[in-house]
């Protein structure tokens, strides 16, 4: 059973943990102690987040707003978007799946120079939250729009089409009783990545953002800038308990959309 | 209802033209089965007939005398079954063959005690609330024929509706699937590449090839009189008695046989079980293979012309391979057709 060679296999493997975990161990009790540097014999409390609460909560409220309002605008967008490409196969088609990966390739510092440079002179718009969710929409829609078409290409959509056009259903009513229903785990894997992503897109935000829209990311940073050390650790915790179910729930989707193709 | 279809002509983008202006008419109640070779443009007819591809300009199609060809496939009233059957995965086995009918705004009630009576004529009650993915290929065929039907279309089209199928299941459902389309009363056509299928379900079959019906007839009128050497091979496996003809005989590498009337310039075919081992017949033959079939014996057999014969023998023995066997033909068992024009 314990041959040495499964032995240095679990060292490596409980290393390897350590190495990711340890760091955000110490960063939660971090959050919690009351003097860091005492460390743990100084007590634990909530205070730092309660601090973290009331000078941040703005920030979380916004990172969620955005979340949804990107996940809207991506759904509407990109489930169309998909199943066009998916209906239309052939270089075209490619051309275009390519172009709306574009973004990704892109540095978000230099996607974000160049809303501005378009856009920046737009006052109302500058200043208002909208302007940064042009730039997350921009950043998530890619994967919104491949999530759903890994899943539309592995299914035969024109025979269902038709023989849902044969039975009398017009184009409307397909993309809403077959296509949509159909797409569904790769609606949702995509979704939970837009959000995931959303909340936590910094390099863009960081360069769109003004002193009245900081989301959760830019408020982080900032915390670690300019706050003591537990109210940034504190602030990482806020954001762990609001990233950490997303990712389970993405791990959860995108395994569920697997055994749907098989 | 009656359906006519005139001029009917497909020419894809690119210039190939997958059918030539074809007119069919098909009376009320009747299954027609298009029956030929893959990319003959059977199926091409059948998809215009449904309203899945556009014909080319001048083509007309009416059913009842109200002309549909520009109608879109939605407002058509037909019922499709396709060749991968096309069932919804994301709706159970009831959810399918209701869809049609909630299409056509019925109540709950109604699209209910229909979908019910479907469920029972096509014995699909103890799967009626599964998925689609927990039935086997021929429940999804009978499913299939079931959603098409349910909503009453006015024509039923099926597109190789038993090609998925395994071998043995094919030929139980060949039957049922007969059963069902007369029971249903339902004008239908069906395409195939199977003669035995088209045979077996259709009351008229229109055999076509590179694009054109080349006959259409009852099965028996295909079989006893094709009118082209395509239609005699592909019903019924005529084979080709290459010789000569002359005056009211067909001479062969082994031997002469007796026609009725004058064959010049045409082509002979006999069929299998027309070809008789008999010890005073005129054509003497080398026995090649000799396969014991249950019923009868299949025999193939060389020298008597240049291609292989096979005859089909019943009796008790049959004769061993490397032996010389005679055999004869009845004057009126060979078919007497014209060349092809391209063999």
């Amino acid at each position: 059973m314990k041959t040495p060679t499964k032995l240095i296999a679990l060292i490596v493997t409980l290393l390897a943990c350590a190495f990711l975990l340890i760091p955000i161990i110490q960063s939660v009790q971090a959050g919690l102690t009351v003097n860091y540097f005492r460390g743990l014999s100084s007590g634990l409390t909530l205070k730092w987040v309660g601090e973290v609460w009331e000078l941040y909560s703005g920030s979380i409220f916004l990172s969620i707003r955005l979340a949804l309002a990107c996940l809207a605008v991506t759904l509407i967008l990109g489930v169309p978007a998909a199943y066009a490409l998916a209906r239309n196969p052939g270089r075209a088609s490619r051309v275009l799946e390519e172009f709306t990966s574009l973004p990704l390739a892109i540095p978000g510092l230099a996607l974000a120079l160049a809303l501005l440079q378009l856009y920046g002179t737009y006052q109302g718009f500058r200043t208002n939250w909208s302007f940064i969710l042009v730039g997350h929409v921009l950043y998530t829609l890619p994967f919104m729009v491949r999530s759903v078409l890994s899943v539309l290409a592995t299914i035969d959509l024109r025979s269902l089409e038709e023989g849902a056009a044969s039975l009398g259903a017009r184009p409307a009513r397909r993309f809403v009783d077959i296509v949509v229903p159909n797409a569904l785990p790769g609606i949702l894997a995509g979704a939970l990545t837009v959000v995931t992503l959303s909340i936590g897109e910094f390099n863009l935000t960081w360069m769109l953002h003004t002193p009245y829209l900081k989301t959760l990311p830019v408020g982080l940073a900032d915390s670690y800038a300019s706050m003591r050390l537990e109210v940034a650790s504190a602030y990482t915790l806020v954001f762990f308990v609001m990233i950490v179910p997303l990712l389970m729930a993405m791990q959860w989707a995108s395994a569920r959309a697997q055994r749907n193709m098989q | 209802m009656t359906l006519t279809l005139t001029n009917i002509a497909k020419t894809f983008p690119g210039g190939t033209q997958a059918l030539l202006p074809t007119d069919l008419e098909i009376a009320r109640g009747e299954i027609v089965s298009l029956l030929g070779p893959s990319g003959c443009g059977k199926s091409t007819l059948l998809r215009i007939v449904a309203g899945l591809e556009a014909p080319d300009p001048g083509a007309q199609i009416r059913f009842d005398g109200e002309d549909v060809t520009r109608q879109p496939v939605e407002q058509r009233r037909i019922g499709m079954v396709f060749q991968s059957y096309a069932l919804f995965p994301n709706m159970s086995v009831r959810g399918n063959i209701g869809y049609g009918l909630k299409m056509q705004k019925l109540t709950k009630a109604e699209v209910d005690v229909r979908v019910e009576e479907v469920i029972a004529l096509c014995r699909l009650e103890p799967y009626a609330e599964r998925p689609i993915t927990a039935l086997s290929g021929g429940q999804r065929q009978r499913v299939a024929l079931a959603r098409a039907i349910a909503p009453r279309p006015r024509v039923l089209l099926l597109d190789e509706p038993l090609s998925a199928l395994d071998a043995a299941l094919r030929g139980e459902l060949r039957d049922e699937l007969a059963m069902l389309l007369r029971r249903f009363g339902t004008t239908a056509i069906f395409v195939t590449h199977d003669q035995n299928e088209a045979m077996a379900i259709a009351d008229r079959v229109a055999v076509m090839n590179q694009g054109q019906v080349v006959q259409i007839g009852t099965p028996e009128a295909l079989y006893r009189k094709p009118a082209t050497g395509f239609v005699a091979r592909f019903v019924g496996d005529a084979m080709r008695l290459q010789g000569r003809v002359e005056a009211d005989q067909l001479h062969l590498d082994g031997g002469s046989l007796p026609l009725v009337g004058a064959a010049e310039g045409h082509a002979t075919y006999a069929r299998a079980e027309d070809i008789r081992l008999n010890a005073e017949g005129p054509v003497a033959a080398r026995v090649e293979t000799v396969t014991f079939l249950g019923t009868h014996y299949r025999i193939a057999l060389s020298g008597a012309a240049p291609g292989p014969l096979f005859a089909l023998h019943s009796g008790l023995s049959a004769p061993q391979p490397g032996e010389t066997v005679r055999l004869s033909i009845a004057p009126e068992a060979i078919l007497i057709l014209p060349e092809d024009e391209v063999v």
